[in-house]
């Protein structure tokens, strides 16, 4: 098997994807000429190998969504890709009121299969550019919202986004683009709304997803050498949202940590906290905690920037806290 | 056209007043809920423009649909149960006034957000285009969606890859209270010429003028020639939607409008003039349109609420494994008894 970064994954899904269905398009600022292939080189090349189907779009984003839904009812699969996160405010309107209602509001009549491709988290851009909107969209019924965290993952799961008849919001992590894994040559799929355990262990559960579950591993592994042994749950798909493994974990471990890189209030580990400790209250050693992302708009500078997102050393910190308390 | 088509014009044009004042009626009997917004005065702009259509072109339109609906084919049944949010209604109740869709007509909608529905047709053209189906899309919208950023971005990008749909502008020249001099900075056909767009002004009192110009546009499309620009000026007789006491505009204004109504009009100068029907001939369209409405009324009414284990059907196509486990997911439908059925809100 071959060892590969999470972005050549992203464009093997796209190329063996394009190869086998002819209605697979991508539209996207950039998406051509920029640097051979959008703004993080996810495209590049691509636009050679299958002439008309990758286009590059005015700044529009609005019109990238919209232009894909309405390319979606007609009979195509489009993959749009908007350039970052933080551009998808603009079509949000699109988003929400469009691509997730199509199919429920006109009573199964028209389906969406479209994904949004775009790059979640923080690069050293400050605020209006470092945002993590993992929780917005997983806040909508109608969406199918899914957040990779390895090369493997990425690939398998992208492939199933563009196969499927909903609407997917593919959320790729900029720090993870680099990121190398192993990734078979032949063709495997992930099926969306499938969450999987990254780490076993007996001591304590750690529920997460996208960047942080590479943090938490990381986390793990350091305190492994102190004998803690940390079972480490990759959501993957944050909407619907499988907590069935999480679940599974906590009957074994009884502690629960779970860690999100986004804003803490009203983010989607409140949501996972709520919902196992509905679910699993009488296995609970503790209570459940949370690793968050500090609630500023992002700063620029590095050390703020760090101060503000969690890391390792933040899970290992609140691994310590829960091990340590005495209930 | 041979006089059976012209009369069908002008008997959609009477389904479609008729079924416009029978639906202000059950609005006011609390039949009817949330935002109504009628097409009275407006006829002309969809019969005109569905005739001059094929039928598996795509239409998308705004939340004034209800006479899009008609003329593209769905029932007055269908419709009026719609309207009732019952299970028989064209989205089975789940849409209502503002979301009619009839994707066996390629009637795709029935969107209520102001603009929101212009880059979806922009969509279906390219995928028109991309699938080499010859369809062409028609867009209908009001004048006040000509000031939204989607408008702009939809006419640009189709522009661009020279997209077979037809932007058509309803200009019934307001935008609820706010008269088109006051809300846009430019003439209308200025704003296709920033595009670079074909266009053309229509008269959308005259079903034939606007059936002619769509004709045209659609021809050009079909040809590969891209996309067009229609302003119709129309006029709406109604207040901008039931919930509008309408005390802005002038009332001779309206009376103004009203003496070139496109149903005596195109009665009097095609039909009549023509010899193609006798007064007694239009009196029994009338009539029959007239119980037509009164049978949707009855079918609405005794029609079943959609059931409620329905609930979560279609929020998604393709439902994955696993689903059931999401908290949002794992709580029974559950419903208030007395949810009100007739908001008094704007
Ligand atoms: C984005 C957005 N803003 C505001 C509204 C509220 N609103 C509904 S209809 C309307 C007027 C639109 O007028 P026009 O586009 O001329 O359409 P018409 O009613 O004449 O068909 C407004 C402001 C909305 N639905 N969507």
């Amino acid at each position: 098997m071959a060892e590969i970064t999470y972005r050549e994954a992203l464009k093997r899904a796209l190329r063996e994807e394009m190869q086998r269905d002819p209605t697979v398009v991508i539209w996207g600022e950039d998406v051509v000429a920029y640097a051979g292939g959008g703004a993080y080189g996810v495209t590049s090349g691509l636009a050679k190998e299958f002439p008309g189907r990758v286009r590059d779009t005015p700044i529009a984003e609005e019109a990238i969504i919209g232009v894909g839904i309405g390319a979606a009812m007609g009979g195509m699969r489009p993959v749009c890709e908007i350039m970052t996160v933080n551009f998808t405010l603009v079509a949000w309107d699109q988003i929400v009121n469009h691509a997730a209602k199509q199919s429920h509001m006109f009573n199964g009549q028209i389906k969406v299969p479209m994904v949004i491709r775009t790059p979640n988290g923080h690069g050293r851009t400050a605020a209006t550019h470092s945002q993590n909107f993992d929780a917005w969209f997983a806040h909508v019924p109608g969406l199918k919202v899914v957040a990779p965290s390895t090369p493997y993952d990425a690939k398998g799961l992208l492939k199933t986004s563009i196969r499927d008849d909903d609407p997917v919001v593919f959320l790729e992590h900029l720090q993870l683009y680099g990121t190398r894994g192993e990734v078979p040559d032949e063709e495997y799929l992930i099926p969306i709304g499938v969450s999987d355990y990254k780490r076993r262990g007996k001591d304590v559960t750690i529920v997460t997803w996208g960047r942080m579950t590479m943090e938490s591993l990381k986390a793990a592994r350091i305190l492994a050498e102190e004998g803690i042994d940390v079972e480490v749950v990759d959501l993957r798909t944050l909407r619907p949202l499988d907590l069935s493994l999480a679940l599974e974990s906590v009957h074994k471990t009884n502690r629960v940590i779970v860690v999100e890189e986004g804003w803490r209030t009203a983010g989607l580990g409140a949501e996972i906290a709520a919902s196992l400790q509905e679910m699993a209250f009488n296995d609970l050693d503790a209570p459940i905690a949370r690793v968050a992302g500090l609630e500023v708009p992002m700063p620029y500078a590095r050390n703020l920037e760090r101060a503000t997102l969690p890391f390792a050393e933040d899970v290992i910190a609140a691994v310590h806290a829960m091990m340590q308390k005495q209930y | 056209m041979d006089k059976e088509n012209l009369v069908a014009l002008y008997r959609q044009m009477v389904l479609i007043r008729v079924f416009e004042d029978r639906a202000a009626e059950m609005y006011a009997k609390a039949k009817i809920a949330g935002f109504l917004h009628l097409y009275n005065g407006q006829e002309a702009v969809a019969v005109g423009s569905v005739s001059a259509l094929h039928p598996d072109d795509d239409v998308v339109v705004n939340y004034r649909d209800h006479g899009w609906a008609l003329a593209r084919g769905s029932s007055a049944r269908a419709v009026m149960a719609e309207l009732f949010g019952r299970a028989t209604g064209t989205t089975g109740g789940r849409g209502g006034s503002m979301h009619l869709v009839d994707v066996k007509n390629r009637f795709w909608g029935g969107y209520a957000i102001v603009g929101g529905h212009l880059p979806l047709a922009a969509g279906l053209a390219a995928a028109a285009q991309y699938l080499k189906t010859g369809r062409v899309t028609l867009c209908s919208m009001g004048d006040g969606s000509t000031n939204i950023g989607t408008f702009h971005a939809a006419l640009n990008w189709a522009k661009l890859w020279n997209l077979p749909v037809i932007f058509l502008v309803e200009n019934n020249q307001y935008a609820m209270g706010t008269h088109y001099d006051v809300h846009s900075a430019v003439p209308m056909l200025q704003k296709a010429a920033g595009y670079n767009m074909y266009a053309e002004e229509v008269d959308g009192m005259d079903v034939m003028a606007v059936r002619e110009a769509v004709c045209r546009v659609a021809e050009r499309a079909r040809k590969g020639e891209g996309p067009s620009f229609l302003n119709v000026v129309t006029y709406r007789y109604r207040g901008h939607s039931m919930a509008d006491p309408d005390v802005q505009r002038d009332k001779a204004e309206i009376a103004q409008w009203r003496e070139r109504d496109p149903i005596v009009r195109f009665a009097t100068d095609v039909l009549l003039k023509r010899n193609l029907v006798t007064p007694k001939e239009l009196e029994d369209i009338r009539e029959s349109v007239e119980r037509e409405v009164e049978d949707a009324i009855e079918f609405a009414d005794k029609s079943p609420e959609p059931a409620l284990d329905t609930l979560y059907d279609y929020i998604y196509q393709q439902p994955v494994r696993n689903m059931q486990i999401a908290g949002s997911l794992i709580r029974p439908p559950t419903i208030a008894k007395d949810i009100p059925t007739n908001g008094k809100h704007a």
